[in-house]
């Protein structure tokens, strides 16, 4: 998108230079939101009663051991010294140690995290095509009992809270018929097909959830390119109507769809919290909800963080593409 | 989403003036909440901590939906979780919209600086997830029922600011804003007596829409065992506490899951109908 920018003469350069002027401006409004995160996350250590030191050792700790660990922590350091190393030890991948168990947190998170994505990765792959159909399918056949029916549906899905929607899975899926396990209990050395198989029950609840947005952001989309003259045109030159939605209508939707399709990525990158824990998927979240149970707050940091990072830049993704998708918010 | 459903009934062309039987029901469910929040210690047979039977009863003449795992009566905690769960939202969204308003308001007022710091800053909290952010809130300051109302309602009241602030903002430009500006009256005054009146409608809207929001994440933190602590009953817990029921193809897990999505479901239908009214759209 950027080199057909850079070869096409613009008669009006000043204008797309406003466009890379929002991104550049997004870029750094996400920047601020990331450290903000960071340094409320950091000061969220200094908040709690007690220090590391004395957390990681428990209450029966002599002086001198707790003393000793805070110098080995850099504890007496002055505030802004600790701030900065623990900023250059996160940017070294260094997350600290669990105050629960002591392990490494980066191992703790590392697998987990890897879940959590091989999920929201499986519902993406079942939401978007299912979603980008049923839109265009709805738009098509916009103001029948199809279209009514299905908007009905999606908009009552996301008013239910995530796990009303999960029992109710479980209880006809898994309970009743059989077909899928009710618990992903799944490890890293379970195969990918098994694998699979024991993740398609919470991806279809969240499915449900991003579906609805998604799919109506497009029917929407859509329906509101076909009032437009060219639309007509072609109407009246005799096109069937799902020819003019994918030749005419779609390509000139494609940046609010491209954007809700992303931000429900994002969304789904934080929905899994609770599914996880309705399914006991050992994925990020419910290592997060585990963490902030035990006030672990080492892991709860990292957590938290690998969340913000991914959440902010897929909203990020999302600005941008949408503005690169559309010629006519390039130039704005 | 009530936006959009509102655009939607568009085509539908309903009779002027007369309610929608969506809305009727909305309103029904409401008031039948309503009636649970106040006359839940009459109604309810028995108190929401009181071991009354065995573990995990099933549905019987004594105890409607049977009891829980350390025998308490299903049906009363239900009501009394309906009268917790509702009150804690409508606690911290009002706490929201009071500070979400009056700052959001301010901001579009003064301009300036103050507009700008407040606004990159509502930005920036807002482009973080939300429930990691309250996650992680919850772990910072424990969970007692003051922090919860505290965290739900700091991190609400940032959407409330960004839309009180863009709805006064056209405001604030009107002449009748100018007039009493030049007149010399207060800011508080201005607010109250300008801006506020013409911003009501979509604020309005706003409450329920957030009310049903804060409902959700309530009952998601309570399900997480964040929320509201036990023995207090709430929808979120219950849900989460019977949950073990699931595996033997009982239901009753998904009756508090129900009562949640019946009250949201309900109130976006009612603001539906609001919109579409003020809307003009007959």
């Amino acid at each position: 998108m950027s080199t057909q920018n850079v070869t096409m003469p613009n008669p009006a350069d000043g204008k797309s230079n406003a466009a890379w002027r929002f991104v550049g401006r997004r870029l750094l409004s996400s920047a601020i939101a990331l450290f903000l995160m960071l340094t409320f996350v950091f000061f969220a250590v200094d908040l709690l009663p007690g220090d590391a030191a004395e957390m990681i050792l428990g209450r029966d700790a002599t002086a001198q051991a707790v003393e000793a660990l805070r110098h080995d922590l850099g504890l007496n350091l002055p505030l802004y010294q600790r701030y900065a190393t623990w900023i250059v030890n996160l940017a070294h991948g260094d997350l600290g140690v669990s105050l629960a168990n002591h392990r490494s947190v980066a191992d703790l998170v590392l697998g987990r995290f890897g879940n959590t994505i091989f999920l929201a990765a499986l519902a993406a792959a079942l939401a978007v095509p299912l979603s980008l159909f049923l839109g265009i399918l709805a738009a098509l056949y916009r103001n029948t009992l199809f279209d009514r029916l299905s908007s009905i549906t999606t908009l009552s899905v996301v008013s239910f809270p995530d796990f009303f929607v999960a029992y109710t899975l479980i209880l006809f899926l898994s309970i009743r018929f059989s077909i899928f396990p009710s618990i992903a209990d799944i490890s890293s050395s379970t195969p990918f097909w098994d694998r699979l198989y024991a993740s398609l029950l919470p991806a279809l609840t969240l499915v449900l959830f991003v579906m609805a947005h998604m799919m109506r952001m497009t029917r929407a989309a859509i329906v509101d390119v076909l009032s437009r003259p060219y639309v007509e045109m072609a109407r009246i030159k005799g096109m069937s109507p799902l020819y003019i939605i994918l030749r005419h209508a779609l390509p000139n939707a494609w940046a609010p769809i491209i954007n809700v399709v992303i931000f429900n990525l994002a969304y789904l990158i934080t929905g899994v919290v609770i599914v996880e824990v309705v399914f006991a998927y050992p994925g990020l979240g419910q290592l997060l909800v585990d963490s902030v149970t035990k006030r672990d707050i080492t892991v709860v940091q990292a957590c938290s963080l690998i969340f913000a990072v991914t959440y902010v830049g897929l909203n990020l993704l999302a600005d941008i593409l949408s503005i690169l998708a559309n010629p006519r918010l390039r130039q704005q | 989403m009530a936006v959009m459903t509102s655009t939607l009934s568009k085509t539908r062309k309903p009779k002027a003036g007369k309610m929608s039987w969506a809305a009727r029901f909305g309103l029904a469910v409401i008031a039948l909440y309503l009636f649970i929040v106040l006359f839940c210690s009459w109604i309810a047979p028995y108190g929401q901590t009181a071991i009354v039977g065995m573990s995990m009863d099933p549905w019987s003449a004594e105890h409607w939906l049977g009891t829980d795992e350390l025998g308490r009566d299903l049906l009363s905690r239900l009501l009394y979780a309906i009268r917790n769960t509702a009150v804690l939202a409508f606690t911290a969204n009002a706490l929201a919209f009071i500070v979400g308003v009056s700052l959001g308001l301010s901001a579009a007022f003064k301009g300036g600086w103050i507009d700008n710091v407040l606004s990159r800053l509502v930005d920036s909290v807002l482009a973080l997830p939300q429930l990691i952010l309250a996650l992680l809130m919850l772990s910072i300051f424990g969970n007692s029922t003051g922090v919860l109302i505290a965290v739900i309602a700091s991190l609400d009241s940032m959407r409330v600011y960004r839309l009180a602030r863009a709805a006064g903002m056209n405001i604030v430009v009107l002449p009748f804003v100018e007039a009493s500006r030049l007149r010399g009256e207060s800011m508080i005054w201005c607010i109250l007596h300008e801006i506020l009146p013409n911003v009501a409608t979509p604020l309005l809207a706003e409450l329920g829409i957030r009310f049903c929001y804060v409902f959700l994440f309530i009952s998601g933190l309570s399900f997480l065992g964040l929320g509201l602590q036990p023995p207090a009953a709430d929808l979120g817990s219950m849900v989460k506490e019977t949950s073990g029921l699931i595996s033997f193809g009982d239901f009753t897990p998904l009756i508090p899951a129900a009562a949640i999505a019946l009250i949201t479901v309900s109130v976006n239908l009612v603001i539906d109908w609001i919109l579409h009214k003020n809307s003009g759209l007959e």
